[in-house]
Formats: structure tokens, sequence, C-alpha cells
């Protein structure tokens, strides 16, 4: 059984200028101790489906469908029911951990507060030693924790904020792109960190980056979302060897393989921008920027059709294999 | 990829940067001892700055000084020496000194050709009275003397209830926004709007005239300024990362904000705390002068209030009416001084480079 289901997920942001859909029906599944990669660019609904989870998006927000965690719609509880849910079940690394530590605090008291404010009974002894213990989890010296957020570099910062999550044992784990303004080899080593602890620990991950070759490495699954949808998922060695959707091909495509000449000669990238969530082109969402788009692509929307293997492609172009295949 | 933990690299014992990171025998230090070391630490680098502030300095001197003369009043000058009763009861003022006398001026009532007999014991500057004698013969220095407990009790406490009703609204507002955001922003603009000194008189007449009073009503009056200032503060720092993280944690909403909003709004509660006081003192004086304070208390404002009743500014007698708008002028002046060193140091923009 899965300990997250997501089902035909909508959300929409309110603003002055009417409702924003920013996620447009989305279906997902996170098994026990599975690590799942969501992809996509900047403004595609990664992060709100992240914000979604632990319902901490703006109140005003429309958010329709059904998110369980472990049987139990967390879009139906109550606000007592919910706060005991946060943390404890499900956690989060913020996108931009550098900024998600007070400044005022010491990291060590930051991490025992987790604790107590699920942990009441816990004496502040008792939750500092486990602070201590998580900080070494992180690999990092235990005296680490009398320090102010100033005083540690980006890459121990965000330790401390995987450390964090880790606080409650939670049964599943979410990191919102928790690479970003880290510098690359800070990146591969808190990458390597998240993967070991994710078994050790038998975590469930959802993983979200705009990086597709960072997802083949940690996770199990990839989903990559355009414009508040699912467009492709699968085992993610398959998705990002064979990508079968052109929008994977084209992200895939935007990363340049270090040391070949022929990406430095003739840079492969997407043209244009994501479209604006008020405006969402008719049929599929991506057919103006997509290379390989023709007529019919404009008038009927695409759903995910299966794509072999575990797979699934929201392209008409699989469609029409498919269809080619059984007749 | 076997990973290297952080920090094992040696660091020399005597770091070129003491505050970059813990030299090595912390670790042997308690935690507490530690607390204990940082914040002595940052006192020290708070006093340290202070100390470089002219203005600042200048402001902290005077204000010792009258802290101290408020603290030692008692020596200067028994309390019994601010009570006009005593002098009245005699029929001659206590504190008169072997010849100095009371003028006795004769009127005769141009109707009832009744005599009267009215007494004017001003007194100029003395030996024995560095400042004088007000009307009933009371000594204008140890007037001031006394004064000065009142009026800085009642600038402190004001200060302190008007923190707290202003920084209280301000963060409700700042942290719920949406409707409760409206309703107490609509409330502090109308408290901004209306004529402060009206609503002091109104409420002042209306509670009776006593020091807690006077004190109530100055904090009624002021805390409308402070709650915007605090409001203001309080939507910026609700909108950064570690409040959400706060709020993705499971913290309830009280222990967000004692937790995480409050202390980082501390720096500019605590300046502002600073300027409220001289703002305070200059209303107790205001109200005093206008008859609502407390009449049983000296205050610099009742001094001058008395001062004005017995025409003391148009018959010359400077010694009454000078050390009292003096003291306030001064006092004043030092409170917003230290205020705007504070000020300084708690907001890096504000610093001349």
């Amino acid at each position: 059984m899965s300990i997250l289901e997501i089902r035909d997920l909508h959300i929409a942001y309110s603003t002055q200028a009417g409702p924003v859909p920013a996620v447009r029906g989305v279906d997902l599944d996170i098994a026990h101790g599975e690590v799942v990669g969501l992809a996509g660019e900047s403004g595609c609904g990664k992060s709100t489906i992240a914000g979604a989870i632990l319902r901490l998006l703006p109140k005003e927000t429309e958010i329709t469908g059904r998110i369980s965690l472990e049987g139990e719609n967390i879009l139906d509880m109550s606000w007592g029911q919910l706060r005991s849910v946060r943390w404890s079940e499900a956690s989060i690394i913020f996108q931009g951990a550098l900024h998600g530590l007070n400044p005022v605090q010491r990291v060590g008291d930051q991490i025992a507060e987790a604790i107590l404010i699920h942990d009441p009974k816990k004496n502040e002894k008792a939750a500092s030693s486990r602070a201590n213990e998580l900080i070494e989890q992180v690999k990092l010296p235990a005296r680490r924790a009398n320090d102010y957020p100033h005083e540690l570099s980006g890459g121990q910062k965000q330790r401390i904020m995987i450390a964090m999550a880790l606080a409650c044992d939670p049964k599943i784990v979410i990191a919102d792109e928790p690479t970003t303004a880290l510098d690359v080899m800070v990146q591969a080593q808190v990458l390597n960190l998240l993967k070991d602890l994710q078994r050790d620990l038998g975590l469930s991950l959802i993983f979200i980056t705009h990086d597709l070759s960072v997802l083949v490495d940690v996770c199990d699954k990839i989903a990559v979302m355009y414009a508040g949808r699912i467009v492709e998922e699968g085992p993610a060695e398959a998705v990002f060897e064979t990508p079968r959707h052109p929008y994977t091909k084209a992200l895939g495509a935007a990363f340049p393989e270090i040391g070949d000449l022929t990406y430095r000669m003739s840079p492969t990238g997407l043209g244009g921008d994501p479209p604006d969530p008020m405006l969402i082109p008719s049929g599929c969402s991506f057919h103006p920027r997509c290379p390989s788009a023709f007529a019919d692509c404009s008038g009927s929307e695409p759903t995910l059709y299966p794509a072999g293997d575990n797979r699934r492609s929201a392209c008409l172009l699989v469609d029409q294999e498919n269809r080619k295949a059984t007749t | 990829m076997p990973l290297e933990p952080f920090d094992q690299q040696p660091v020399p014992p005597d770091s070129a940067m003491p505050d970059s990171g813990p030299p090595l025998e912390e670790k042997k230090r308690t935690p507490r001892q530690i607390t204990r070391a940082r914040r002595r630490r940052s006192i020290s680098r708070f006093w340290r700055q202070y100390r470089e502030n002219r203005l600042g300095m200048v402001g902290l001197v005077v204000l010792a000084f009258f802290i101290l003369i408020a603290i030692f009043a008692p020596v200067f000058a028994p309390k019994s020496a601010t009570t006009e009763t005593a002098a009245a009861a005699n029929d001659q003022p206590i504190l008169v000194p072997p010849g100095y006398h009371c003028s006795q001026i004769l009127t005769t009532d141009p109707e009832t050709g009744l005599v009267t007999r009215v007494e004017d014991c001003t007194t100029s500057p003395k030996v024995f009275y560095p400042l004088g004698t007000d009307g009933s013969g009371r000594s204008v220095s140890t007037l001031i003397v006394w004064g000065a407990r009142i009026s800085l009790i009642v600038g402190l406490v004001a200060t302190v209830m008007t923190m707290l009703i202003g920084a209280g609204i301000g963060i409700a507002a700042g942290f719920y926004g949406g409707r409760v955001d409206s309703v107490l922003s609509r409330l502090t603009d109308w408290f901004l709007v209306i004529p402060w000194i009206a609503l002091a008189i109104v409420l002042a007449s209306v509670l009776g005239q006593s020091l807690f009073n006077i004190i109530l009503v100055i904090a009624v009056t002021s805390w409308a300024v402070t709650a915007r200032l605090v409001r203001a503060q309080a939507l910026t720092v609700v909108t950064r990362p570690y409040v959400e993280r706060a709020r993705a944690l499971g913290a309830s909403n009280w222990h967000t904000i004692t937790r995480h909003v409050l202390p980082n709004l501390f720096p500019i509660i605590f300046a502002n705390t600073i300027l409220t006081v001289a703002l305070s003192i200059l209303a107790e004086a205001t109200l005093s002068f206008l008859g609502l304070g407390d009449p049983l208390s000296v205050s610099w404002g009742t001094i001058l209030e008395q001062a004005q009743g017995a025409g003391a500014t148009t018959g010359g007698q400077w010694w009454w009416v000078m050390p009292p708008g003096l003291a306030i002028t001064t006092v004043v002046l030092a409170f917003t001084m230290c205020g705007f060193a504070v000020e300084e140091i708690s907001n890096p923009r504000l610093r001349r480079r």
C-alpha cells in the first residue's frame, strides 16, 4: 500500500485577477521507502504540490481532490489534527534553506523545537541530546548545535535543515529543491547524505528539482511536470535515458554533458517560457514550444497513455504509436 | 562516495576570526557556560558600538545624572518639604530660613473696604535656596529633585504600557493578517488621527486625577504609533522562510509568535521604547501643566502649572519657571539621543560611514 496517494489534485491560487490554476489534475503514488522525483521548470507546480501535502498554502487557495497520507485525507483534517501530522508524519526540507533558519536562535534549539512541539512531555535535555544525535547523523560535529545560523556555511545549514526534517521520525520527507544555491561539490555531498539517510532509515522521499540528472541518481521513480500536470512518469533510469515526451527530452538536454565539445558548440535548450497559468494553450499545453508538434496537438488534449514498462506519457505521438501497435 | 565530515580540519587554536567559529576549548564547557559567555560577548559588543556614538554617550550621562537625583531625592530634602499644607498651617512657610521672611502685601478692596493680607513668599536664588522658592515658600530645587521621581516613573511605566498595547496589537495585525489586520489597523488609524490632547483631557477628567490614571491616559493615547511600526515590521518577518518552517513543524500560533516573530522584532521595539519614554515624559508634563495630573504629587509639569497659575511667567520669577522647563527639555532630549543611538546600532542601514 502506498503511504501517500494524490488523486485528481487541483490547486488554484487566489489572486486579485481571479483564481490562478497552478496544479491541474495530478495523480501520484508514493510507496513505503520509495524515492519519487518531481521535475519541471519553475512555475510548473512542483513546490505547490509540496505545500499542499503539508497544507502550507495560503488560506484562500482552492484545493480539490484528495491527498491521503496513510489512508487519511489531509485536506479534510481539522487544525489540531493537521498540526500533529505536520512534521511527525511528513516533514519538508525547504527550498532555500539558507533563510529557513531563525537567525536569532541556536540551530540546536531549532531542531529541539520540532521535538518539543510534538512531544511536550519530553524535557529540554532529552530534546537537545536528540538534536545532537541528529546533527551527528547528518555528519556534523555535535558542538555545532551551539552555533547560530550565520556561523554555518550553506552546506552546513542545509545539513541542519535535513537533521530538522528527521527530528520527529517522519514517514515521508519532502525535499523541495534541497540543493539550490549550493555549489556543485556541496550539492553532491548533500545528495549523498540524503540518499544514505533514506536507505538507512527506510524513508519515503519526494525529491523536487529541475535537474533531471540529479533525480536519476537519487530516485526510483520520476514524474515530470509541465504547466500543472504530469506529462511523463516512470522508472528513473528509463525516463532519463529514453524520454517518451518531447518536454522530458528537452529538459534532459538542457544540461550540458561535461567534456563533450559538441554540446559547447551548439547548446541545446528549449525556446520560450512556460505558459501563463491564466492562459494555458488549448490541447496539449506544451504544443507551442514542442519541436515535434503536429496539427492535432492544439486540438485534442492528451491524457497519460501507457508507454511501456510501468511508464506513462501524455503525448499524442505515444498514443498514435499505441494505436498502431494494437491494429 | 564516503563523506568527509565538515569540520574535521584542525582549527588553529588562536583563530584569526573569534566570531566565526567557536574556539576548540569551548568543547569542554557546558552549554550554559557557553550561553553566558556569548551573552556577555554580545552585550560588550553592543556597548562597544554604543560608546562610539558621541550623542548617545552624552544622552546617557545626562540620564544617569537625573536618575541618580531621582533615586537619592531623600538625601537632598525630606519629602515633607514638598507639601504646601505644612506651610499653610503655620501661616508661615516652613522652609524660609532666618532672615528671609515672606513679604506681606496689604491690599484694600475698593468696594467693601476690607483689607486682605496676601503673602508672597517667592525668593530669588540665595545660598540656602539654590533655585529660590516658589509661591508658598517651597524650595524650587527640592521640588525639581522630587519632581524628577514622578516624571521619570510616569514616563517609564506609561512607556511599558504603551509598548505592551502597541506591540501586542501590531504583532497580532501583522501575524494574523486578513480580517484581524483590517480591524486592528483601522483601530490604529482611528487612534492616530484623533487629536491626542483632546482625547487625553476627556479621559483624564472622566477617570479622575491620580498617578495611575495619568499613566493609563498616556498609554491609551500613544500606542498607535508603536502598533503601526511593529505591524509593518511584523509583516516582513512573517513572510520569512523560518516562520513558514515553524508552521510546517506544527507549531501553534502562540509558539510561532513568541519564539520566532517577537525575538526578531525585539531590536526595533527596544529602540522605539527609548524614544517613547521621551514622548511619555513630555505627555505627562503637558497633562500636568493643564491641571490634569495628580494634585498631591509634585512633577515637573505640576510645578510649571503652579508657576503659571501664580503668574510667575509675567512676574519675572524666572527661577520658578525655568528649572522645571529645562529639566523636561533636557531629559526628553537625552532619551531621544539614547534612542537614536540604539536605533543606529540595531539598524545598520542608519549607520554613517
